[in-house]
């Protein structure tokens, strides 16, 4: 069966006519699941326990098998279990909104064309996580979506659905939007609370400082992504059971497929989780199309910049089990996989925040390396030694090769390099998403890696020897 | 700090919860909770434990007394914990022993808990190979001038380098280029080029002086240190960042140029700057003073100590120092001929005639000593409290180094320098007629020139001269702490030990040699000739050291109670 | 001249503060309010930032030299940022810098941002924008441009010289 879009959070973004504002959101049903959700009771269970609506709720995410869409893809529902309710301490809910790993665009969609939608999946939450006070970190470029949020948050706040006694239910919720000023580590859960507490967000060392225990102010914090907290307003309204039967198991519900680089149909596309492959997100006509003026497929990056990535014609081993109960080993070819967390990450890579980039067979290698390197050389945060001297010397060393200076020896010499950032090394992940292209890049397109430096030094030995002959 | 360290003597430790874990296959126990750097209790990390096994964890931004930051890397080690059954039960081998799930990443040991049965692995080829990742990364912008650097000698980096270091160099890109010889304040230069961004200075005045000075600028592999343009980096602590610091980033501007450090004799002593005692070396080389730096001492300064008391030593070496021992008569100059005509005017004395203004820079020993004399002349004594400025740190206001001890001692009235009136009226009424004054300028504490006129006898005995040693009959040049040996009682009661680092000019002595031979003199009874005989004498006859002995004094010192009995 | 922020955007300031328990958190949001009505920041706007803020300059000027969008020196009337980032660079973004360049007298190999004789435009180049599939996008100020063609690019640039 091909695949085709199943649109939940983008229902109705780009409907025409559709706007942003309350009244628009409201006539499609707006803040009906957040009415929903406050005027649940509690609930005893057949073993005679009684549930709060916050544990119901909470519940129901947990039954969802929602994970996180920021990039990591952990279960939502653990998360929020993690919280340390007995501190004493406000718990905080903060929305990341800080879409900066590069080929992610989804975000944006929803926060310029459905804000509400956000306000209530945040509104949602921060009931059932008994939060008072919420924020949403958006990246300083967006400063039209900040705009839009903030009239978004006036708007309901004057409808009564944020501000004091929420729709006279009990319940209190302020939220506010903080802006970034450019930098991608604030995506980074702790870097952005860093951020968000006015410091630099350099992410903090893990152990002790878990945000679900020692987060924003050192209170129990929750930091969840834009798209991911959309979700739980439909998981409340179809119920955490019923949503999970939208995607595949361990990948339930949808996500927004962000496809761009080489493709006739760049853009973003909504589907159920792993009810796609790789091969119909790019070349199926109600997708991208396939590849422009007759190229062909060289790489697919398949979650962001930071994840490796795959060679066309890569074969890859996926692990299943068969009818007989029987462990299996299935080879297929990198387009079939379905694009889901586990599949990609059994596959040697990840999907990341759902960031889909091709390159064509057009593409220079070394150069495409380089450019995801200036970018991460360009924003490690420099608090931990491998990330900060590494990124920026990977970052050295491909320009060098980019630009006539290479080596026979660099491909070797760049591995070597990326092979002492990630694994744990560093703070947080940035240590890998610097790292991993290099270590995928150089490691799938070797003969490339070393021709280019092959060719620039006898280049240069040819030079030398006409220079001194004259 | 120091009063919650002494504190910590008398209080009897709680019963503490312990954790086995394994270094490198040597079992080790180990309390569940160790302080932190505040002291509060937190749970003990894995640098702790290997620390406890003997197994150095090398490190540059990690260290005991500051909070914890985790950003150099340097510390990362492998471990496993027990595998756990279904039951959430420990599995077992055959042999019994915990089956044990090795992490598939390291963790760094600066800010890992321990946990029962974890087993720590800190020299396996794979650790390894990360510290010397790490080394590499932090050498690549490093400008390696180290025949140049103040640091050298002394530095992290090199002393890692032998261990974890490469002979060859791999990079060929172009380094980073940040500012070089910065001048963060009047004592602190900055090379940041030098600078491996470990941020033990900024955490140090931020979170232990409580100036928020210093910071980061920029980003990523561009980070440079920096304060404030035209905010300078002046605190009272700021030397200490030039000790914290692991490489040649930050130097000292009194010390930096002046003496390679392997040169340096290092000399275990005591601050004599105040009341506090910071534990010190004393850095020296052919006889002459070059740097102070702080001793670890958790009862009293931890590893840090003031700025002004670690520059306050250049006065050892003043020209003008009292170099020769003078009597009444020009003729009268060794220091045999000045004891001699002194203890032949103080030995007929009548008990009220003779006055000593003592000091609280003299050691215990030598103010048994004056007491001994006071005794024996049925003389007042004295001191004259120095009253400055304290901080919540480790700035004492009593500047005197040995208030307690003077006090305990009986040397001191109460309060201190209330005798000073009476002096100067016994002088008046001349029922004063021989006053002997230590290490002070009494005509500047209302005994006058006038006053001093009257006296048949003025003995001043000091370091540098002043008005009084100019008035003086007798002059007997003394030593500075730095040149003798002897102990001090801070002000919380801790007697603590000083050590001579470099010999006295000309005929200069220590006061502890020459008071015991003018007690002789007068008593014909020989006091011991050796601080430890000295010291171990009083402590047997002075209620106040019942119960110590030099020895015992250590290098770290001993607290009594500052109200004996109680 | 002395640094003067006028009562309303003080009260505006104030009232971002107040978002938060802790009045250091409203550094960036401050920031950005003063950058966007004085054009950059000088030292006197960190320095007025810190005291607002119970803070040390130092603080504040750790933020304002880690993030990008933070400028301590005045830009183009108009200022334009390319994004440079894989997606939009396979999209045409080195090409749309070179166009604009050319067209506007700047040297298209000269790192970091660059300012027109008259003052009127910057270029530069940034770090992405998230709308890969839009590429190439850049920004006008605060006004977001994709899909920008070498025709668009013109038409834009148009705009802000009319």
């Amino acid at each position: 069966m091909p695949a085709v879009e199943h649109r939940l959070i983008l229902k109705h973004a780009d409907t025409p006519g559709y706007t942003p504002d309350l009244a628009c959101y409201q006539r499609h049903g707006g803040y009906d699941v957040l009415k929903k959700a406050l005027a649940l009771a509690p609930k005893t269970t057949p073993d005679g326990k009684t549930l709060s609506p916050q544990e119901q709720l909470r519940q129901e995410v947990t039954t969802s098998g929602l994970r996180g869409r920021g990039g990591a893809g952990f279960s939502c529902g653990m998360k929020w279990s993690l919280v340390d309710r007995k501190s004493g301490k406000p718990i905080y809910l903060v929305c990341n909104a800080d879409e900066s790993e590069p080929g992610t665009f989804k975000d944006r969609q929803i926060i310029y064309k459905d804000p509400h939608q956000l306000l209530e999946g945040m509104i949602i939450s921060s009931f059932a996580n008994d939060v008072r006070l919420a924020y949403i970190y958006i990246r300083g470029e967006f400063v039209e979506g900040a705009k839009i949020l903030n009239r978004a948050i006036a708007e309901a706040r004057a409808a009564g659905f944020l501000g004091r006694n929420i729709l006279a239910a009990g319940f209190d919720l302020e939220i506010h939007v903080h802006r970034g000023a450019g930098a991608y580590i604030c995506g980074e859960e702790t870097g952005l609370i860093e951020s968000l507490e006015g410091k630099r967000p350099y992410p903090r060392i893990k152990p002790p400082y878990f945000p679900a225990v020692l987060g924003l102010y050192q209170c129990p914090t929750i930091v969840n992504n834009v798209e991911t907290l959309c979700h739980v307003k439909h998981i409340v309204a179809m119920g955490g059971a019923e949503y999970a039967k939208l995607g595949t198991p361990n990948n339930t519900g949808t996500r927004i497929v962000c496809l761009s680089g080489q493709v006739q149909r760049p853009g973003y596309f909504e589907v159920e989780v792993g009810k796609a492959t790789l091969r119909e997100i790019i070349f199926d006509p109600a997708f991208g199309g396939g590849l422009r003026d007759g190229r062909k497929l060289k790489t697919i990056i398949p979650g962001g910049v930071s994840s490796k990535v795959f060679k066309a014609g890569e074969k890859v081993k996926l692990k299943g089990r068969g009818p007989d109960g029987k462990e299996t080993v299935n080879e297929l070819d990198v387009l079939d996989l379905p694009y889901d967390f586990t599949s990609l990450m059994a596959a040697g890579s990840m999907s990341g925040s759902g960031a889909v980039i091709v390159l064509d067979d057009s593409t220079d290698i070394v150069a495409a390396l380089a450019n995801i390197s200036t970018f991460f050389a360009h924003e490690s945060c420099g608090q931990c030694t491998p990330c900060r001297e590494g990124s920026l010397w990977m970052s050295k060393a491909l320009d060098r090769l980019t630009h006539g200076g290479g080596r026979a020896q660099d491909a070797d010499y760049l591995a070597k390099i990326a092979d002492n950032i990630p694994g744990g090394r560093t703070i947080c992940a940035f240590g890998e998403a610097c790292s991993w292209p290099v270590q995928s890049f150089v490691g799938k397109f070797k003969d490339e890696f070393a021709a280019k430096g092959a060719a620039d030094q006898a280049r240069r030995q040819n030079n030398g020897q006409a220079a001194t002959k004259t | 700090m120091s009063e919650a360290a002494t504190a910590k003597v008398f209080k009897p430790a709680p019963p503490v919860d312990r954790i086995t874990v394994k270094v490198d296959g040597q079992v080790v126990v180990v309390p569940k909770l160790s302080p932190d750097w505040q002291g509060k209790l937190v749970p003990t990390t894995m640098i702790q434990a290997c620390e406890a096994a003997g197994v150095t964890i090398p490190h540059y931004c990690y260290h005991p007394q500051l909070p914890v930051a985790g950003n150099c890397r340097m510390c990362l080690v492998e471990f496993g914990t027990p595998a756990l059954g279904p039951d959430r039960k420990p599995v077992t081998n055959p042999d019994g022993s915990a089956v044990i799930n090795k992490s598939p990443r390291p963790a760094i040991a600066c800010a890992t808990p321990v946990s029962p049965g974890m087993e720590i692995y800190a020299n396996t080829p794979g650790v390894k190979a990360m510290r010397q990742g790490v080394l590499e990364f932090l050498l690549i912008n490093h400008p390696l001038d180290c025949p140049i650097c103040d640091q050298a000698g002394e530095c992290k980096l090199q002393e890692y380098s032998v261990e974890y270091g490469q002979s060859a160099t791999r990079f060929v890109e172009a380094k980073v280029h940040k500012p070089k010889a910065v001048d963060l304040g009047p004592r602190i230069m900055l090379d940041d080029e030098r600078c491996i961004l470990c941020t033990r200075c900024i955490r140090f005045t931020r979170d232990f002086v409580g100036d928020d000075a210093l910071g980061i600028v920029n980003r990523g592999s561009y980070n440079t240190i920096a304060t404030y343009p035209g905010h300078k980096f002046d605190n009272n602590y700021t030397l200490n960042t030039v000790d914290l610091c692991p490489v040649g980033a930050l130097t000292s501007k009194d010390f930096r140029f002046e003496m390679r450090v392997w040169f340096l004799r290092e000399t275990k002593s005591v601050c004599p700057s105040c009341g506090t005692g910071c534990n010190l070396l004393i850095g020296s080389r052919e006889n002459r003073i070059y740097r102070y730096t702080p001793r670890d001492n958790p009862a009293v300064n931890g590893p840090w100590m003031c700025d002004a008391g670690r520059l306050d030593y250049k006065w050892i070496a003043r020209d003008d120092r009292l170099k020769d021992a003078r009597g009444s008569r020009p003729e009268v100059r060794t220091w045999r001929d000045v004891l001699a005509e002194l203890a032949g005017r103080l030995r007929p004395a009548t008990a009220g005639s003779v006055a000593i203004v003592a000091s609280a820079r003299l050691t215990n020993e030598e103010l048994y000593l004056i007491r001994k004399l006071a005794q024996r002349l049925g003389a007042a004594t004295d001191t004259i409290p120095h009253l400055g400025d304290g901080d919540r740190l480790l700035v004492n206001a009593d500047k005197n180094p040995n208030t307690a001890g003077a006090r305990l001692l009986g040397i001191s009235a109460k309060p201190a320098g209330a005798n000073l009136n009476d002096f100067a009226a016994g002088i008046r009424d001349g029922l004063i007629k021989t006053l002997i004054v230590f290490r002070e300028d009494v005509t500047r504490f209302g005994l006058g020139a006038d006053l001093l006129g009257r006296l048949d006898t003025l003995v001043a005995s000091n370091v540098l001269p002043n008005e009084t040693t100019k008035l003086a009959h007798f002059v007997l040049p003394g030593c500075a702490p730095a040149e003798k040996r002897g102990s001090f009682t801070n002000i919380h009661g801790r007697v603590q030990r000083i050590t001579k680092a470099v010999e006295p000019p000309g005929d200069a002595r220590p006061e502890w040699e020459f008071l015991g031979e003018l007690l002789e003199l007068i008593t014909d009874r020989r006091a011991p000739a050796t601080i430890e005989g000295l010291f171990n004498q009083m402590a047997g006859e002075v209620p106040a050291f019942h119960g110590l002995r030099w020895a015992a004094l250590g290098d770290s010192g001993v607290t009594m109670p500052l109200e004996p009995g109680k | 001249m002395t640094f003067a922020v006028p009562a309303n955007l003080e009260a505006e300031i104030d009232e971002l503060v107040s978002h938060y328990p802790q009045k250091r958190s409203a550094s960036l949001m401050v920031l950005h309010a003063l950058q966007d009505h004085f054009g950059y920041l000088t030292p006197a706007a960190m320095e007025w930032t810190a005291a607002k803020l119970g803070l040390q300059p130092i603080n504040v000027l750790e933020l304002v030299t880690f993030y990008p969008m933070f400028r301590q020196q005045p830009v183009g009337r108009f200022h334009l940022k390319i994004c440079r980032t894989l997606s939009c660079a396979l999209g045409g973004s080195h090409e749309l810098h070179r166009q604009l360049c050319a067209k506007l007298g700047l040297d298209a190999h000269a790192h970091g941002a660059q300012t027109t004789k008259d003052g009127r435009f910057t270029v530069e180049f940034v770090e992405c924008l998230a709308s890969c599939g839009t590429a190439p996008v850049m920004m006008v100020n605060d006004d977001f441009y994709e899909g920008v063609t070498p025709q668009k690019a013109d038409e834009i640039i148009g705009k802000y010289t009319s």
